[in-house]
């Protein structure tokens, strides 16, 4: 970097904006693409170790251990499988969530009363409906929470996959930023990260919110 | 699948590990030396506020807010942050090393706070009650009631913490600050698998170690009069900023 390099380059933003959201977008994809399949899985998960109680400690040892791993590393890990492609970096991001949405979605429904259940039996419901239309409502709020942490973590992460040749805004930030000195790249890819961080955070409140109006109407 | 032999190969190649100017051993070392530092500074800094906020049970709210928003800039993106910085005040110092150390101190800064925080805060308000009966000043309401019931929810923090330094020292390489993850860092750059294969199977081994080794630790600290209570909230406390979900951002 040169010395009279500023910090911050409107121009290069101005110049650069489709290229920017060109990076935001793919960004954005892999992160409703991982989250998504991997709260798919960790449901399936979840569902295996309510059914199968013992099972719970070897599937939280299994995703706590793969949590573990260093996001370079288990991407680096995964090129054997399955390339340098996109399949990689979903695959590995999808493991990451495991943990935090698996854990948090066993307390949901671990934490829902009693007595509710049994009010559930009273009324005629069977299993899989009072799973549905009474344990899942009431538990939905901890598994949204779940859902923030591993979104906002998911965001964070697929900056990463830019060492394997994808984009998102660690483009922004390690090829056209860090590489070649470039800070203005830099700022620009990080205060994207945080924004959309945020954004989907609030955004996932508002939609707990909005699927449990009876938590809101109790608060008064 | 040949290029985890590969990569394995080159793990069992001595002389990949003694080379003095690009060795796995100096990699492995600058790797460990950088992790322990930052841990170091990152507690020494976070512990002492933790505490504080914690057994004042005030300003809390705004200190979490603001370690939140630290959580959602990537652990790259530190590194990012950082190194124009130290490079516009230091010159070629301000590379390497010192913008490393200070993104790994800023990444693993919120763990430690908000465990502490929610740690202390957990405490049975009884409990501190009967001590302020007994006489206790808050120091030793702090050192003797407070510290002990919350650690095993601190330590939880210590070992997020630790276990995020382990893997964000990989990234450091690319601000000069060398690691084992120069040998992943270049080693794609130059199309050289078995040394990237090899040294994230050594990553990899490194973080699983520290997780392990601080797991331990957390479990032998629970206090001796808490022991066999609740051993479920326990387990595993925390490990995503507790309760369950905390509020992130």
């Amino acid at each position: 970097m040169n010395e009279n390099e500023p910090f911050i380059r409107f121009d290069w933003i101005a110049n650069n904006v489709d290229e920017i959201g060109q990076r935001l977008s793919e960004h954005v994809l892999m992160v409703v693409a991982s989250v998504l399949i991997g709260f798919v899985v960790s449901f399936g998960l979840a569902l295996v170790a309510r059914r199968f109680p013992r099972s719970y400690g070897s599937i939280l040892a299994v995703t706590g251990t793969i949590y573990a791993i260093p996001s370079l590393a288990l991407f680096v890990l995964l090129i054997p499988l399955t390339g340098l492609s996109v399949t990689t970096g979903v695959v590995a991001l999808v493991l990451y969530t495991l943990l935090i949405l698996f854990r948090n979605i066993v307390t949901a429904l671990e934490g829902v009363p009693p007595d509710v259940i049994e009010a559930a039996n009273g009324m005629g419901y069977g299993p899989a409906q009072r799973f549905w239309r009474v344990e899942l409502p009431i538990a939905l709020p901890i598994v949204v929470a779940g859902l923030r942490i591993a979104t906002v973590t998911t965001i964070g992460l697929v900056t990463i996959t830019t060492f394997i040749g994808l984009g998102g805004l660690g483009y922004l930030i390690i090829n056209s930023g860090t590489r070649r000195f470039f800070p203005t790249s830099i700022y620009v890819g990080v205060l994207l990260c945080v924004l959309l961080a945020v954004l989907a955070d609030i955004g996932l409140l508002w939609l707990q919110r909005r699927l449990t109006p009876w938590a809101q109407a109790r608060q008064g | 699948m040949e290029l985890f032999g590969e990569g394995i190969a080159w793990l069992a190649n001595p002389g990949n590990w003694t080379d003095p100017r690009n060795g796995i051993l100096l990699r492995l070392w600058e790797h460990i030396s950088l992790s322990v530092t930052s841990l170091l500074v990152a507690a020494l800094l976070a512990l002492p506020l933790g505490l504080w906020i914690g057994h004042r049970g005030r300003g809390g709210a705004a200190v979490i807010g603001i370690a939140n928003i630290g959580r959602a800039v990537p652990s790259v993106g530190w590194l990012g942050i950082v190194f124009p910085i130290t490079l516009a005040l230091f010159g070629r110092d301000g590379l390497g090393f010192l913008p490393a150390l200070i993104a790994l101190v800023a990444l693993a800064i919120p763990p430690m706070v908000t465990n502490t925080y929610a740690g202390l805060r957990e405490v049975d308000r009884d409990l501190i009650e009967a001590g302020r009966g007994m006489g206790m000043r808050e120091m030793q309401l702090l050192r003797r009631l407070e510290v002990p019931a919350a650690l095993p929810v601190i330590l939880a923090g210590v070992r997020i913490s630790a276990v995020q330094t382990v893997a964000t020292a990989t990234l450091a390489s690319i601000v000069g600050g060398g690691t084992l993850g120069e040998f992943i860092v270049q080693g794609i750059f130059v199309r050289a698998l078995d040394r990237v294969v090899g040294a994230a199977i050594l990553v990899a081994g490194l973080a699983i170690l520290t997780e392990l080794i601080f797991s331990l630790i957390q479990r032998r600290a629970v206090s001796p009069g808490l022991r066999g209570r609740s051993a479920l909230s326990l387990a595993e406390p925390g490990h995503v900023g507790p309760p369950v979900g905390g509020s992130a951002v």
